[in-house]
């Protein structure tokens, strides 16, 4: 009220449709980012295309030279269009079971994450479900779960891939352990926030109706832990997916997301890198939307009103 | 409280079966021509069946003497070459019998109402260190009875003894990986975080464009980005840096920025009647309000930088640092090094975190998840 009143006495000020205003500033930042973008594709790729001219003693004016950093096979940095072409071309250009098809690649690694977030998921919510019911485990446990995301756990994916080789696992098995591993720790934390969330007072009330520790487990704790379970399962998702990409980086794995970079920054194909980079962005997207589909649906499962 | 005298019965008999039972598939001496050893396996018999009718806080201590000297015995007896890989129920009985009485021991510590305020912190810290020791008793144990092969799972006193030989190269890797890669790609990125947070948070604008899209951005697979860093920036520790520059920006970015917008209207306008400028409130308002924020960006990014330095080297090194180090020896399959360089990089994490999570104690001290 006070507000509209204050800004009707200053007839001046342009009120903007409110979805103007928070999409005007992303969209002007991001063509600034593009712009910014394309000035140092030219600066960054001018000695490469330059050097390329005068080897071939060539005359060149200065557009032929800008033209050319938009075109250079091996730039330091590619223009945006051409990363864009790329993606487009690794994408739809080839079939779908080729190993220059970029969907392939892309199927091997979220192979590999799914598999790693079942795992890691499954096993964060048993371990804060046993957290939470036993004391010993939640005081003795409980620190030695933090600590082990202190350690630099990629640093154990070698290992990992070599003992579990010996043992005669190869594979898709190996990387979905190591992103596992990694992404198990936000769903234990959420999990054990959510399962302590409720109140004291709702636990009396359970226990005055006599209710058993399995049915104020499934009544009242577990689905006052759904809405902490989905926050931390988004972040962990995406945690997998970076699990399962840097597990091919160390292996020299053949197919995957990771083996188009190791591959791209082995032979210099600069493009590919970055084509590569697109792939993994679209499949983060992709399952983070995945898993906000999934918590709606389960929202109004349980009722809730949106 | 009966079952727990069961239990301790239960762990004085499986220790006890270490007198009656084989230690070995192979032949040895009988625990006769080792009377130290046997000594030791009757006091801890005792000690284990004594826990059972003293006071509480009295069978802590008692426990914890008798799974000392319990697990003292089982791994001199693995330290005998005809016991070590062959060992049978006379070995794992006991071990069991300790495991066991362990948990005892850490139950009812769990459970003591200290008296005295400073207890709780010694308690709670002694909990979580009783129990990884005992995780590390349980991996020589079974790493030694059951002659895992070093190239599969080298035991924790093998990785030890590999540690304390190589501390010159874990130094060099250590500079090269944490000093020189991480830490000062750390420090950059996070002021560069925070400065560009301050200015999008004075100009409105600016701010309402870059905090979506620095939240796409952190959800994004950054470490990707290593081999082209690589490229540009060649095979050396700038590199590196740059790689942590770039995964530590979007987590400070965005943290402080919500901190920055965290102080409410009433401490605004309050400093608006006082007639403080920009400067002012920044100082006086907005950055105290943010320290919390800025902290927890601050730890989100030590693993993150970790992770992404040691990722940058897996694209190309000068033959130095934690993660070449790693690839290199395990495709040797020299574990023990690889398992001293991971112990090497998670206490370096560890302090790194605790120093961080020290200086948040110290700065917002006055934040109420300190003021219990």
């Amino acid at each position: 009220m006070t507000r509209s009143t204050f800004s009707a006495a200053r007839p001046a000020e342009i009120r903007w449709h409110p979805t103007f205003v928070r999409i005007a500033p992303v969209v002007v930042i991001v063509l600034v980012l593009i712009a910014v973008w394309y000035v140092a594709a030219v600066l960054m790729n001018l000695n490469l295309v330059r050097g390329a001219f005068e080897r071939d003693d060539t005359p060149y004016t200065t557009g032929q030279l800008i033209a050319g950093t938009m075109r250079a096979e091996r730039p330091l940095l590619p223009a945006p269009h051409q990363i864009v072409q790329t993606f487009a071309e690794d994408v739809f250009g080839w079939p779908v079971t080729s190993p220059r098809s970029l969907v392939y690649h892309g199927w091997v690694t979220l192979s590999a994450t799914f598999v790693g977030f079942l795992l890691g998921a499954t096993f964060g919510i048993v371990l804060a479900v046993l957290i939470v019911h036993v004391r010993t485990l939640q005081k003795s446990l409980l620190p030695w779960i933090i600590c082990s995301q202190m350690v630099p756990i990629l640093a154990v994916a070698p290992i990992v891939i070599v003992v579990l080789g010996a043992i005669g696992l190869r594979g898709l098995l190996p990387k979905a352990i190591i992103s596992a591993y990694l992404c198990f720790f936000p769903v234990v934390i959420g999990v054990v926030k959510g399962l302590t969330s409720p109140d004291p007072i709702q636990g009396d009330l359970m226990r005055t109706w006599s209710a058993t520790p399995a049915q104020i487990f499934w009544k009242l704790r577990w689905p006052s832990a759904v809405p902490f379970l989905f926050a931390s399962l988004k972040v962990s998702i995406t945690i997998s997916l970076i699990g399962a990409i840097v597990a091919e980086l160390p292996t020299g794995a053949q197919a995957g997301i990771g083996a188009r970079l190791l591959a791209g920054s082995y032979y210099g194909q600069t493009i590919q890198i970055w084509a590569a980079l697109v792939a993994a962005s679209v499949l983060a997207v992709g399952l983070i939307g995945v898993v906000s589909l999934i918590e709606r649906w389960v929202a109004q499962l349980m009722g809730a009103r949106s | 409280m009966t079952w727990q005298r069961l239990a301790y019965f239960a762990a004085a008999l499986g220790m006890l079966a270490a007198t009656v039972l084989p230690l070995s598939s192979e032949p040895t001496p009988s625990l006769l021509a080792r009377p130290i050893v046997l000594t030791a396996i009757l006091l801890t018999t005792v000690l284990y069946a004594g826990a059972a009718f003293v006071t509480p806080r009295v069978s802590i201590a008692v426990t914890f003497v008798g799974v000392a000297l319990g697990c003292g015995v089982t791994l001199a007896l693995l330290r005998d070459d005809a016991i070590a890989s062959y060992a049978t129920s006379g070995i794992w009985l006991p071990v069991v019998a300790n495991w066991g009485a362990a948990w005892l021991g850490v139950a009812k510590l769990a459970a003591v109402k200290p008296r005295d305020k400073a207890a709780p912190g010694t308690i709670d810290l002694a909990i979580p260190l009783l129990f990884g020791a005992f995780i590390f008793y349980l991996w020589e144990v079974a790493v030694r009875g059951f002659g895992v092969p070093l190239v599969l799972f080298p035991a924790p006193s093998a990785i030890a003894v590999r540690f304390f030989d190589s501390l010159w190269m874990l130094w060099q890797d250590f500079f090269q990986t944490f000093i020189l890669g991480m830490l000062s790609g750390y420090v950059i990125g996070c002021g560069a975080g925070f400065l560009v947070a301050v200015l999008a948070h004075r100009y409105t604008f600016l701010g309402r464009g870059l905090l979506p899209i620095g939240n796409f951005i952190s959800a994004l697979p950054i470490v990707g980005i290593a081999p082209i860093m690589v490229m540009w920036f060649g095979f050396d520790w700038p590199s590196k840096a740059a790689v942590v520059v770039v995964i530590t920006f979007f987590p400070m970015l965005v943290n402080t920025l919500a901190g920055l917008n965290a102080a409410g209207h009433i401490e605004r306008d309050l400093m608006r009647s006082y007639g403080a400028g920009y400067r002012q409130t920044l100082q006086k308002l907005y950055l105290p309000a943010a320290m919390p924020f800025i902290f927890n960006a601050l730890k989100i990014n030590s693993t993150l930088a970790f992770i992404g330095a040691i990722v940058a080297e897996f694209f190309g090194t000068p033959t130095l640092g934690i993660g070449f180090r790693i690839s290199i020896e395990a495709g040797r399959m020299a574990l023990d090094v690889v398992w001293a360089e991971i112990a090497l990089a998670a206490l370096a994490g560890m302090a790194f975190y605790g120093i961080v999570a020290l200086a948040e104690r110290v700065t917002t001290f006055w934040h109420p998840s300190y003021r219990t």
